[in-house]
């Protein structure tokens, strides 16, 4: 069985190389070689299956900033790599809990997971607060942000999208709808 | 609407959207305005951060995507084939578990404590009773029957210790603790002889009984070879005492090594003899053959160190008894046939007169 799981696992290289360029296929590779090992982690320290697969995205999206901020540099495997990251979420979550664990203990470290895990959590903080201000801006503000700003639309898109007869409406709802975003966001 | 304009220059300009031209002339603007160039620098901000967290959402999205193909039970089961099912049973009953196990505690705690054992202080002095060993017994007992000689129940009884005669009309002396709590009472004598016996007298603060025998077969045990000493014994004296920590008598030999005894306790002597439990209620008798005390039991864990009742409490009890509780007298030997006799004499003349208790 573990043999499977170790043959199925793709060049490390290869990976992070489709991660910088985006490409779909890679998340698909990482995903389905590493995503085993971690449910097998939580599940046999007191998790369950939904909390394995949060625990794992965390960390792929961790590796994904790391990545494209193009300071990554792979000094382990990088599955030890994701399993020093999952480890620390998961411990991080188990003391949230206050449940114990002590079989995590032994297990080899990657030196920066700890910044890495602090940048991210940062990150994730600001994009709560952001989707709680979207949330509250109400449409049509909302869709027209996410697709304008989020999703890199164009405004005649978006012109066409909500049926705007000119750009210039357009961009004068979109320029209100920023304004009272902005509002809700660093108010927070 | 200033502002909506700068807005919207700066969003094309990031998004390269502005011709060269234009492009050159924003720049100027901005090297020109630090006020401009202020606002600029924020929204770059605020579009990067949009920006992310648009492509997180891609990302979140399209992991869920993934992770909706993969068969994640099928996965679990391939896995951990069993463990999940221990770890399920272990979540779904480890309140349980730990409710009885705070009971289990609570409940030893407690008995430990309405029994006394937790703080009792005393509980390196052991009295000296002894609990039958009730297979060997019944295999005596069924000799004895087949002799014709079984008198007494053939049950050997709940716990045993040793008693001796006071006069020959049939009272016998002992220790408190080893008849407490008797249902019924039988000696037998070194022979094999069983009578019933009843307490005539009990003075539990000196752990002294005095039983009768009340056997109709029993007649009298004749003149017996001991005395009681009426004053203290000196320490350094040479004793010894029969008892009946086994089913034969036990001859043990010592000395008398302190005028108190457990703790201080004035009643009792100390004395350096080995005995064991069954030793109860024996006699402690002096070279000459006087009765000097009563054994009654030992240290724990301390070598040489057993306990006797002195004699002139034992005495002192039997003075005590009420009239109306002695349907004969009880009349104590003042002479003593023991005092010229080596010691292989001396214990086969008492050895009559020591009986094992039998408590029921």
């Amino acid at each position: 069985m573990k043999d499977k799981i170790n043959s199925s696992i793709p060049d490390d290289k290869e990976i992070i190389l489709g991660i910088r360029n985006g490409t779909k296929q890679s998340l698909e590779l990482i995903y389905q070689a590493h995503f085993p090992m971690i449910l097998q982690m939580v599940i046999s320290n007191n998790g369950d299956e939904e909390e394995a697969k949060d625990i794992f995205q965390e960390s792929i999206i961790v590796l994904y900033n790391k990545v494209k901020a193009g300071d990554f540099e792979l000094n382990s495997k990088l599955k030890t790599y994701i399993y020093a990251i999952c480890r620390r979420l998961w411990l991080k979550r188990l003391n949230q809990q206050s449940k114990f664990t002590n079989q995590l203990g032994i297990a080899e470290d990657v030196e920066d997971s700890a910044t890495d895990i602090e940048e991210y959590e940062h990150q994730h903080r600001q994009f709560q607060l952001m989707q709680t201000a979207l949330s509250q801006l109400g449409e049509p503000c909302k869709t027209i942000i996410e697709e304008f700003y989020l999703h890199n639309k164009s405004m005649q898109d978006i012109c066409e999208q909500f049926g705007y007869t000119n750009a210039d409406n357009a961009k004068t709802q979109k320029y209100k709808c920023l304004q009272r975003l902005k509002k809700l966001f660093f108010k927070a | 609407m200033k502002n909506l304009n700068l807005i919207n220059q700066i969003e094309s300009y990031l998004r390269g959207e502005m011709g060269p031209e234009e492009r050159k002339a924003f720049e100027q603007l901005l090297r020109e305005d630090p006020m401009v160039d202020q606002q600029f620098k924020e929204h770059q901000q605020l579009m990067a951060f949009m920006q992310a967290y648009g492509e997180r959402q891609r990302l979140q999205h399209a992991m869920n995507l993934i992770h909706e193909q993969i068969d994640v039970n099928a996965l679990k089961n391939e896995l951990m084939p069993f463990s999940t099912k221990v770890v399920k049973l272990w979540r779904t009953y480890r309140n349980y578990a730990a409710i009885a196990a705070a009971a289990a505690i609570v409940t030893v705690f407690s008995t430990l404590i309405f029994s006394g054992h937790l703080f009792e202080n005393n509980a390196s002095y052991s009295a000296l009773r002894r609990e039958i060993n009730k297979i060997k017994r019944s295999q005596n007992d069924l000799v004895k029957d087949i002799k014709g000689k079984a008198k007494g129940p053939l049950n050997p009884g709940e716990f045993g210790g040793t008693g001796f005669a006071l006069s020959s009309n049939g009272y016998i002396a002992t220790n408190y603790h080893v008849v407490k709590g008797a249902d019924s009472l039988y000696i037998q004598n070194a022979a094999g002889d069983t009578y019933k016996v009843k307490t005539v007298y009990l003075d539990p603060a000196h752990d002294i009984a005095v039983l009768q025998i009340v056997d109709p077969e029993f007649q009298s045990l004749g003149k017996r070879p001991y005395t009681f000493k009426k004053s203290n014994a000196d320490l350094g004296e040479d004793v010894f005492t029969i008892g009946f920590p086994r089913e034969e008598p036990v001859y043990g030999k010592g000395y008398l090594s302190s005028n108190t005894g457990f703790d201080g306790d004035t009643v009792a002597y100390q004395v350096s003899i080995p005995v064991n439990p069954g030793n109860s209620g024996g006699p402690l008798l002096d070279n000459r053959g006087n009765v000097i005390g009563i054994i009654s039991g030992k240290q724990d864990r301390t070598d040489g160190a057993a306990f006797a009742i002195k004699s002139t409490y034992l005495l002192q009890s039997i003075n005590e008894i009420p009239e109306k509780d002695l349907d004969r007298n009880l009349i104590l030997n003042k002479k003593n046939s023991l005092s010229n006799l080596a010691r292989k004499e001396q214990i086969k003349k008492i050895q009559d007169y020591v009986f094992m208790i039998r408590v029921y």
